[in-house]
């Protein structure tokens, strides 16, 4: 009832209100599970709450490039965050906070091995056993272009191409994979995590090599506010890093 | 986040795009609808493609041209950010400019239907009688087009509740602010919080349904009145 009411609130809240100062966050869709443990680790530490957005770091630029209110970003590629700072959106080159890993997803009951060489997965393709293959849309997720540059590393990538199915960002792209109408996919480790993914299948890590390393930057935007750079801070401390790490991020050295 | 996962939050910037582009396409839906209705109005077929247009484009495509509009790069996204210090893209505000352009057939549509189907003889026995036309439109117009005018608005309503594409596009997602019921259960989803998402999706059909079942009860009474 109370969730009623604070809902009839809104909705009768002036046209114009901008909301209180609680930041916009936009994140990369690989820290969809981590990211809300931090946000909650951040609100009981300080009482302090921000607004999290998950998408492709693609898409975000071009929002934030557009003017979209956000105060911070987290990207999962720092070439973005790079792009935004030449365009005058940031304050500061920003912060190494984590480097991603992907790995090879197949669904319970996909006919696929587990093979971090990806050479069954080249088989498959080219024996029919594979009909549909996950990935992020590789021109504007960075983890969909970490996909890309693996199944070409392993040159299955021409094989595969027609089968592909691809995500707005890796979050779908996980979902494709998960829900087992796709016969396996390319997803990151800190999504393979979390229970709901663990319990839909099976998960390889695929070597680091294979890929341009995915250093995920973030950085204050033009117009954060104190309680977005009480975040930043606060995301480069031991609670932090420490959540990230359990998610299977790689994490820089501290500073 | 309340029972099952419910996003209220979501529900409230729903329900507040939902009113505030019925409450402002009713006068305006009225005038447009009436005049197509009633006057000579040039190129009049060009006028009711425009006003139908929404209905058939892709939403990425009406998303697309609007965030363009509204953009930093646009004069009159500009302007909006000289006056207001925050873009018009991305903003309630300027999610509130989508809906009301792509709920223009939704809302004008049933309503030029309902004034078409005055009889002419009733308008003019009014003029004749001495009303004049604000108060034949008040008086005889209105009361008799009635149900057309609240089915557009149940059907204005139902379709902002449920618009995603464009709401996506221009919206950003913002919790509290753009992220309406819509993108809440993509959200959910991607999350692989499929039980929020089937509660949320059970509110939205049922909304659906009880905004199409009202806009087709009053169609089917306009159409006994003078069928």
């Amino acid at each position: 009832m109370r969730s009623l009411i604070f809902a009839l609130a809104l909705v009768l809240a002036p046209l114009a209100a901008r909301a209180a100062d609680a930041p916009a966050v936009a994140a990369a869709s690989d820290l969809s599970a981590a990211l809300p443990e931090v946000a909650g680790a951040f609100q009981k530490a300080t009482g302090q709450t921000v607004k999290l957005t998950f998408g492709s770091s693609g898409n975000f630029t071009q929002q934030i490039q557009n003017g979209a209110p956000y105060e911070i970003f987290l990207s999962a590629d720092e070439s973005y965050v790079q792009t935004l700072q030449a365009a005058g959106r940031t304050q500061g080159p920003g912060e190494l906070y984590a480097v991603g890993r992907i790995g090879l997803f197949l669904p319970k009951g996909s006919p696929l091995k587990p093979d971090a060489t990806l050479k069954d997965l080249g088989a498959a393709a080219r024996d029919g056993r594979l009909r549909k293959f996950a990935i992020a849309n590789p021109d504007h997720a960075p983890y969909g272009r970490a996909a890309r540059e693996a199944l070409q590393a392993a040159g299955v990538w021409d094989a595969v191409q027609p089968k592909l199915v691809l995500g707005e960002n890796v979050s779908q792209a996980t979902q494709f994979a998960t829900s087992g109408s796709a016969q396996g996919g390319v997803i990151p480790l800190s999504l393979a995590i979390t229970p709901q993914v663990k319990a839909a299948g099976r998960f390889v890590p695929l070597p680091a090599d294979r890929h341009q390393p995915l250093r995920q930057r973030m950085v204050l935007l033009t117009g954060a506010g104190p309680t977005a750079q009480a975040f930043y801070r606060f995301l480069q401390g031991p609670q932090a890093r420490t959540i990230l790490a359990r998610y299977g991020f790689t994490l820089p050295a501290r500073r | 986040m309340g029972a099952a996962g419910m996003d209220w939050q979501a529900f409230g910037v729903s329900l507040k795009l939902a009113g505030w582009t019925g409450l402002l396409l009713l006068p305006a839906g009225l005038i447009l609808a009436r005049t197509l209705a009633f006057h000579r109005v040039p190129a009049k077929g060009l006028v009711e493609a425009l006003v139908a247009a929404p209905l058939v484009l892709p939403p990425t495509v009406l998303g697309f041209y609007l965030l363009t509009a509204f953009g930093g790069n646009s004069a009159l996204g500009q302007a909006w950010t000289a006056a207001f210090g925050h873009p018009l893209a991305f903003s309630f505000a300027g999610l509130l400019a989508a809906s009301l352009i792509f709920n223009l057939p939704f809302a004008v549509q049933p309503m030029q239907r309902a004034f078409e189907a005055l009889p002419t003889d009733v308008r003019q026995a009014a003029w004749v009688s001495g009303l004049s036309p604000w108060r034949t439109f008040w008086r005889i117009e209105l009361p008799l087009a009635w149900p057309g005018v609240l089915s557009a608005m149940a059907l204005t309503f139902a379709h902002t509740m449920g618009e995603f594409g464009v709401v996506l596009m221009v919206g950003g997602s913002i919790p509290g602010e753009t992220r309406t019921l819509a993108l809440s259960i993509y959200d959910r989803v991607q999350a692989f919080d499929a039980r929020a998402a089937g509660a949320m999706s059970a509110v939205l059909l049922a909304f659906s349904l009880v905004a199409i079942a009202v806009a087709y009860g009053l169609t089917g009474r306009v159409g006994r009145r003078h069928g």
